[in-house]
């Protein structure tokens, strides 16, 4: 049997533990489903593609950020014990659900939304995959913003101003993409207070990416980048 | 109290780096104010300079140079991980971190060697 | 601000990383046989060169060390804007004055 942990409540609530049978193939997504259908139907939680390519599923499960559909039972449980919590740095709606809103507004503070240049009457761009910045672009442009990274980050704890390893992740991919309307205007967002700035590289954003991205190298760009634009350099 | 979220080396690291700066940073008046003696008050500088010759107070003049050369190694790498190419993205030079450690310990250790060997 | 702030802190580590290679140095051989004042003040009284190091080491520190501090209290102590850009002026200033005293005293100028 599985003894499993779970908040349940909003800001203020309580772990309530559930047993349910142990089996051989579980992830911690069958766990929460099985919970939810068979023992108590007032649980609430998200997912949604449940084979780990839309990070709907994101929890704190036994204290660290991770996607459910890709957790097995067998490599996160604890002395039998699995403890799911919502995700940290965020207002909690109820249960392990958590209001994203702020997540996404710092993405588009940090200047991540994308501004074409041509029209469908001009050829498409031709970007070279192969050249620096396209490489840059592309070791940050598969961040599908499932929040694990800002839940795993202490700076967002601390400092509620810290844009947050996404949005500057996103901000950099940006920076490098050469058919962007302004990157020197993503570049300038980034630089601003709570911007990259306040990156300490504690790398846990790194550690815990499902995705295996870098926020922690992308913000190093943004610092690099930001040292040039400050010495006046291009 | 350490989350598991953050039980990972560049983390610690982190944490190295900013715990070593703030007790430097408390040592580091101190520090000017005992040189500062020197300034007609020689006597009491020397005075504090034998009073420093307690092994107590060697070992925690060791500390210190061991939260300098910690607090160096893990500044040396924030410093390279900012500014210098990185060559894949999932390189944090996680080595950097055990080596600034065996570098403080052994500038600790021929710091020691020259305190109590002579 | 901040990014001004988080780049000036950047330098003077910079500039500080040679600094501290030499200032172990330094101290390893002195400690050697023991510390006495007129041991090191034979040595640094009127020395330019001692002087001039030092002095740049006081104040890369004087502006290095505040700025680290002013993010730690805003982080761990939760303390405002208005508050900590004081405290790290403060502290500034006290490094300074601290430091360029004790290269005064000891530099004998």
């Amino acid at each position: 049997m599985l003894a499993v942990r779970i908040w349940r409540g909003e800001e203020n609530g309580e772990y309530v533990t559930y047993h349910i049978p142990s089996r051989e193939n579980q992830t911690v997504l069958d766990v929460v489903t099985e919970i939810q259908r068979q023992v108590d139907p007032t649980l609430a939680y998200r997912f949604s593609c449940r084979v780990g390519v839309c990070g709907s599923c994101a929890m704190t499960v036994n204290g660290k950020p991770r996607w459910t559909c890709r957790s097995h039972v067998k490599n996160v449980v604890e002395n039998g014990v699995i403890q799911l919590e919502p995700l940290r740095n965020m207002p909690r709606i109820k249960d392990l659900v958590v209001d994203m809103t702020e997540f996404f507004d710092k993405w588009k503070k940090a200047g991540g939304e994308f501004i074409g240049t041509r029209t469908r009457q001009d050829r498409p761009a031709l970007v070279d995959p192969e050249s620096k910045a396209r490489k840059q672009a592309d070791a940050a442009i598969e961040c599908i913003n499932c929040a694990v990274c800002y839940a795993a980050c202490d700076v967002v704890e601390w400092d509620k101003d810290y844009l947050g390893p996404a949005a500057l992740n996103r901000a950099w991919s940006l920076v490098n993409d050469e058919r962007h309307a302004d990157p020197k205007g993503v570049l300038k967002k980034s630089m601003a207070d709570g911007g990259c700035n306040s990156c300490h590289t504690q790398g846990s954003c790194m550690k815990h990416c499902p995705v295996g991205l870098s926020p922690t190298g992308s913000i190093a760009g943004l610092k690099k980048r930001s040292l040039f634009e400050l010495l006046g350099g291009k | 109290m350490v989350k598991s979220v953050h039980r990972h080396k560049a983390y610690f690291a982190f944490l190295g780096h900013r715990i070593s700066g703030l007790l430097l940073g408390i040592f580091l008046p101190i520090h000017f104010y005992v040189l500062g003696l020197a300034l007609g008050q020689v006597d009491k500088l020397d005075g504090f300079l034998k009073f420093s010759e307690l092994p107590g107070v060697k070992i925690a003049e060791w500390g210190l140079i061991l939260l300098l050369a910690i607090h160096l190694g893990f500044g040396l790498r924030i410093l390279v991980i900012e500014f210098v190419q990185w060559p894949t993205p999932g390189s944090i030079r996680l080595n950097w971190i055990s080596w600034s450690v065996v570098f403080s310990v052994v500038i600790g250790a021929v710091f020691l060697a020259g305190v109590f060997g002579s | 601000m901040e990014m001004k702030l988080f780049l000036l802190q950047r330098l003077t580590a910079m500039i500080m990383v040679p600094f501290i290679f030499v200032h172990i140095g330094v101290i390893v051989y002195a400690v050697r046989g023991g510390l006495s004042a007129e041991e090191i003040l034979g040595r640094t009284q009127g020395n330019w060169l001692w002087i001039a190091f030092y002095t740049l080491f006081v104040i890369s520190a004087s502006i290095h060390a505040p700025i680290g501090i002013r993010k730690v209290l805003k982080e761990w102590a939760g303390l405002r804007s208005q508050v900590v850009n004081l405290v790290a002026l403060a502290l500034g200033l006290l490094f300074l004055v601290l430091g360029l005293r004790a290269v005064i005293a000891v530099g004998g100028l």
